[in-house]
């Protein structure tokens, strides 16, 4: 990995919010305190479909220390219209609904009415005292029960509410001349993204009528434009600060509990705090979508793809819009195939309305697709990575929805799973006589994502620069971009003070999310740096009287008059005023990034636990910005698509409710159940981005299902289709043999 | 009914009242404004709330508040030595231990409880102790490297 | 003349033909050149219909209609990203 170029682009220095983390002393969104605040807790509804037949608050609101109650009655009655919030265009009344049910519950966990209270338990206690009557509805849970004739319906529209369809070529006559056909079928169960701080938002509708929120967030414009948008409010009336945040993966990005916040805060003139606790997290917030997904692929002698079809059926919760679309796009866009067909269903089901998690849609597609392909390359006999990379998409190809790629990373990702030493290293005996070993490969895909940003960076007199931006910092990115602020004005990074800041005082900046965050923010850092030394360019100008005035590696020179960066930033007051700089971006383009995976197991043929011996994980990340955060991010990325491969689902009772909504029974990988995650970061430089940079958030969370899948093929010779593949499926596939 | 509570929190003597049905969580972040431990699930099973409680490891939403009467608590407050940082402070900022930081005080805690006791330990031994401390977002590599680093920096330090 | 690459399930208007060339200097001027059993699909009010996006050279563009169009530069239609909010 080469940083011959630059400075403090690839190296690791230490985060600038590091010391407030470590020491507690960081603010995340229940650690808020404000004067008054009271307390919110929500009811929220246990059927999966029901009618709402009568709401009675009067017992609650008699319990002491209730100051306010809510219901969906309370949102300002306008007529229902379709909304753009930034993501597409939906109907009003989905929006408010899943934020406060009216007329129907749609799923366990809809929420209801809430309460605010002086304290937390009087609000819990006095919620349970709502007395609300409900008339049960048949509910239905996964996608071809939602698709089925007849099935029961959840709104006025059908339950499939989208059917994507692609294709190029001609895929039926393409099969005929195939010379292998594999057709399998898979079922992936609903998974949490899991971060670890549940939702928290306070909310204060304030004497002159503007809404202050400070909530934990991807996206605190998003939640502006939504809060306003239910409120009935404009947009310059609501303003967000995003705090700190715990995680988010995707599920941070809708807007659950800070609309009911503020309408809880109106009527009791008072700012409220609400805080979801587990339970509600995995009932009332936004699970990924269970799917059912049927593969087919066809192959010449050789094993050049000639064939491919999918049917994709992803469940989106109680409204519309799951990520089908997504899986529709990275199914087959590993590989160059002359002939596709894809149709893809959006089905609504009896259960959370479904959120983006980390590449969302796209590990469904690549738990089937890439079992697919080890299929053909075993009964080929062809190695599994050298099949891949006869058919590895490149420039120029092609992909099933139109688009040709530019220049991507998919054959060198795939060259460096071949030579990197895990894959020739020996597997070893099994550790006893109940074990067998095996070792899979996967790949996987995500296109990552633009959206605007902006950033304003204005010079201190002492030669640090403060830098603002508005994308919530979820992983250390306000150092991230702070470095490419750094390359540009040639200081050290330690001198750019960098704060991500509320939406009164940056302009409008997309979510942290879609792998766009050092992308586009850091873009907009990058050209508002840029605009900076333009400024600066002027003022050193001014005092040479000078026109030829030159900056290169942080310094200004003009003949031979010079002056380094700190010591013209100390002449800016006598030379004209202060100097700031600022930038938006929206870019078109993200770069898409490949991601790999080579995976070790040893499974136990009793049990069916899964033991994972060896992990890789492999990933284009364009131009790595600080290694040590890309290392994290497929490391995370790698152990949730690890928990999702071997444990992770929503256990439903038939009517419809989630009986493991803990984290001892929802259970994700501890410490214990995971092995050193082994990365290598492959570096194709987006040409797109100043820098290079590649998106590398999401795409490495791909892969993992698929890769362990191989694996325990390779090792016991059965071909799980179903996610999880914990040990009672395993054990129960085996004894199919 | 509040119950007056008289306890030593990071060695000093703090005193609040609490009513039974709140845990030391509550207590320590609603009332003592001590904010670094956080609940991420309320039944003890992410570790995000750890603290200390006579010296030894608990998970604090499964202590009630009036538990701590005359008993010492430690937080990830009350790890570092004035105005600079404990040694696994600095590995975790240093090794990149962290992404969003929500469980990081809970690791932190619990991991100077290992090194109180056990200064060299072993990657399993590590794994062991800290596999009721919940990460979603590092994969829990980096963290093993940041405790194994501030192990090693302890004793050349006690040395 | 700009090259369109038609939607499979507007196929049925353009007799199969996953390409079809119109004339434009803006993206939306190349779809006001393009027969009306397809327009009348991919635009509603004038502007584009919901839960699509335009891509430009394979690169979604933000200025979605008013993008500016070369000769031989390719237009795709592609499901706008839905599911962030809601």
């Amino acid at each position: 990995m080469s940083t011959a170029p630059y400075n403090i682009i690839g190296t690791r220095p230490p985060r600038h919010d590091g010391a407030d983390k470590v020491t507690g002393r960081a603010i995340y969104g229940a650690d808020f305190q404000i004067n008054g605040l009271l307390h919110g807790a929500v009811l929220r509804s246990p059927h999966a479909h029901a009618r709402i037949e009568s709401v009675d608050t009067s017992r609650a609101a008699a319990y002491p220390g209730v100051v306010a109650i809510v219901t969906a009655d309370d949102f300002p009655q306008t007529p229902d219209r379709i909304v753009d919030l930034g993501e597409g265009e939906t109907p009003l009344s989905y929006v408010r609904g899943n934020v406060l049910a009216k007329g129907k519950v749609l799923y366990q966990g809809h929420a209801v009415a809430a309460v605010a209270a002086t304290s937390p338990h009087a609000a819990e206690q006095a919620a349970k005292l709502i007395d609300v009557r409900y008339t049960p509805l048949p509910c239905v849970l996964t996608a071809p029960e939602g698709m089925a004739p007849g099935a029961s319906k959840l709104h006025e529209q059908e339950n499939v509410t989208h059917h994507i369809q692609h294709a190029i070529g001609d895929a039926d006559a393409a099969f005929q001349q195939a010379a292998i056909v594999v057709e399998r079928e898979f079922h992936t169960a609903t998974v949490h993204q899991g971060y670890i701080e549940p939702h928290a938002a306070t909310a204060l509708w304030n004497n002159d009528g503007r809404v202050q929120i400070w909530c934990s967030t991807q996206g605190s414009f998003v939640v502006r434009d939504v809060v306003s948008c239910l409120l009935d409010l404009p947009v310059s009336q609501v303003k967000v600060t995003p705090t700190e945040i715990g995680g988010g993966f995707g599920g941070k990005i809708p807007v659950y509990i800070e609309p009911v916040a503020a309408l809880l805060s109106r009527r009791s003139g008072r700012p409220v705090r609400i805080v979801m606790n587990r339970r509600d997290v995995f009932e009332g917030s936004g699970p990924t979508p269970g799917s059912f997904i049927r593969v087919k692929l066809g192959a010449d002698a050789e094993g050049r793809f000639i064939a491919a079809r999918a049917h994709l059926a992803y469940e989106a919760g109680a409204y519309p819009g799951g990520m089908v679309g997504p899986g529709t796009m990275c199914v087959f866009a590993a590989y160059d195939i002359p002939n596709v067909a894809i149709d893809g269903y959006d089905v609504l089901v009896n259960k959370p309305s479904t959120a983006a998690y980390r590449a969302p849609g796209a590990t469904n597609a690549a738990f089937a697709t890439e079992s697919v392909v080890d299929e053909l390359a075993r009964q080929l006999k062809i190695d599994p990575l050298e099949l891949r990379l006869r058919n590895a998409s490149r420039e120029g190809t092609r992909r099933a929805d139109g688009p040709k790629f530019r220049r991507i990373g998919c054959v060198e990702v795939l060259e460096a799973m071949k030579a990197h030493p895990h894959y020739s290293a020996p597997l070893g005996a099994a550790s006893h006589a109940a074990a067998k070993r095996g070792r899979g490969t996967a790949i996987g895909y995500w296109f990552n994502i633009g959206l605007p940003s902006s950033c304003v960076i204005s010079v201190n007199a002492d030669g640090t620069v403060n830098l603002i931006e508005g994308s919530t910092d979820i992983g250390g990115t306000r150092t991230s971009i702070a470095m490419q602020a750094a390359e540009v004005l040639g200081i050290p990074v330690a001198d750019v003070h960098p704060a991500v800041v509320d939406t009164d005082t940056i302009g409008y900046t997309g979510v942290t999310g879609g792998s766009r965050t050092t992308y586009a923010t850091g873009w907009a850092a990058h050209d508002a740096a840029k605009d900076v030394i333009r400024l600066m360019t002027e003022r050193a100008a001014k005092i040479w009287q000078a026109d030829d005035v030159q900056f290169a590696n942080g310094i200004f020179r003009s003949g031979n008059n010079q002056l380094t960066f700190a010591e013209l930033a100390a002449k800016l007051t006598e030379t004209g005023g202060p100097v700031v700089g600022q930038a938006s971006v929206n870019p078109k383009a993200a770069g898409g990034s490949f991601a790999g995976v080579i995976a070790d197991v040893e499974v136990d043929v009793e049990t069916g636990k899964v033991t994972i011996l060896r992990f890789t994980s492999i990933q284009d990340a364009g131009r790595a910005i600080h290694p040590s955060y890309v290392e994290g991010q497929m490391q995370g990325g790698s152990v949730q698509g690890i928990g999702w491969a071997l444990n992770e689902e929503y256990w439903m009772s038939p009517d419809g409710r989630m009986v493991n909504s803990t984290l001892l029974d929802y259970r994700m990988p501890t410490i214990l159940d995971v092995p050193p995650i082994d990365t290598q970061i492959v570096e194709v430089p987006n040409p797109a981005h100043p820098f290079g940079v590649r998106g590398v958030g999401e795409a490495n969370i791909v892969p993992p299902p698929a890769a362990l899948a191989n694996a325990i093929h390779d090792a016991l010779g059965i071909r799980m289709s179903r996610l999880p593949m914990n040990p009672p499926s395993i054990v129960a596939e085996l004894a199919k043999q | 009914m509040k119950t007056y509570v008289s306890m030593t929190c990071n060695g000093e003597p703090v005193e609040f009242l609490a009513e039974p049905r709140q845990t030391l969580l509550e207590c320590l972040r609603d009332t003592l404004h001590l904010t670094g431990a956080k609940e991420g699930c309320g039944d003890g099973n992410c570790g995000s709330c750890c603290v200390m409680l006579d010296g030894e490891l608990v998970t604090s939403c499964l202590v009630l508040g009036v538990e701590a009467q005359g008993r010492t608590v430690t937080t990830v407050e009350g790890l570092a030595a004035g105005s600079g940082l404990h040694p696994l402070q600095k590995a975790f900022i240093d090794e990149a231990a962290l992404q969003c930081g929500y469980c990081t005080p809970g690791f932190l805690v619990a991991a100077r409880a290992l090194l109180d006791q056990e200064p060299a330990p072993s990657e399993e031994r590590i794994r062991l102790w800290l596999a009721n401390n919940l990460c979603r977002c590092t994969g829990y590599d980096k963290i093993i490297r940041a405790v194994q680093s501030a192990a090693r920096q302890m004793k050349e330090t006690a040395q | 003349m700009a090259k369109v690459y038609i939607p499979a399930q507007l196929r049925a208007f353009t007799e199969g033909a996953e390409w079809v060339e119109a004339s434009g200097d803006t993206v939306g001027a190349v779809i006001g050149n393009l027969g009306p059993s397809v327009r009348n699909r991919l635009l509603r009010d004038g502007r584009l219909a919901p839960g699509l996006a335009i891509a430009v050279d394979g690169e979604i563009t933000p200025l979605g209609l008013r993008e500016t169009v070369a000769p031989e530069t390719e237009i795709h239609f592609l499901t706008a990203i839905s599911g962030g909010f809601l």
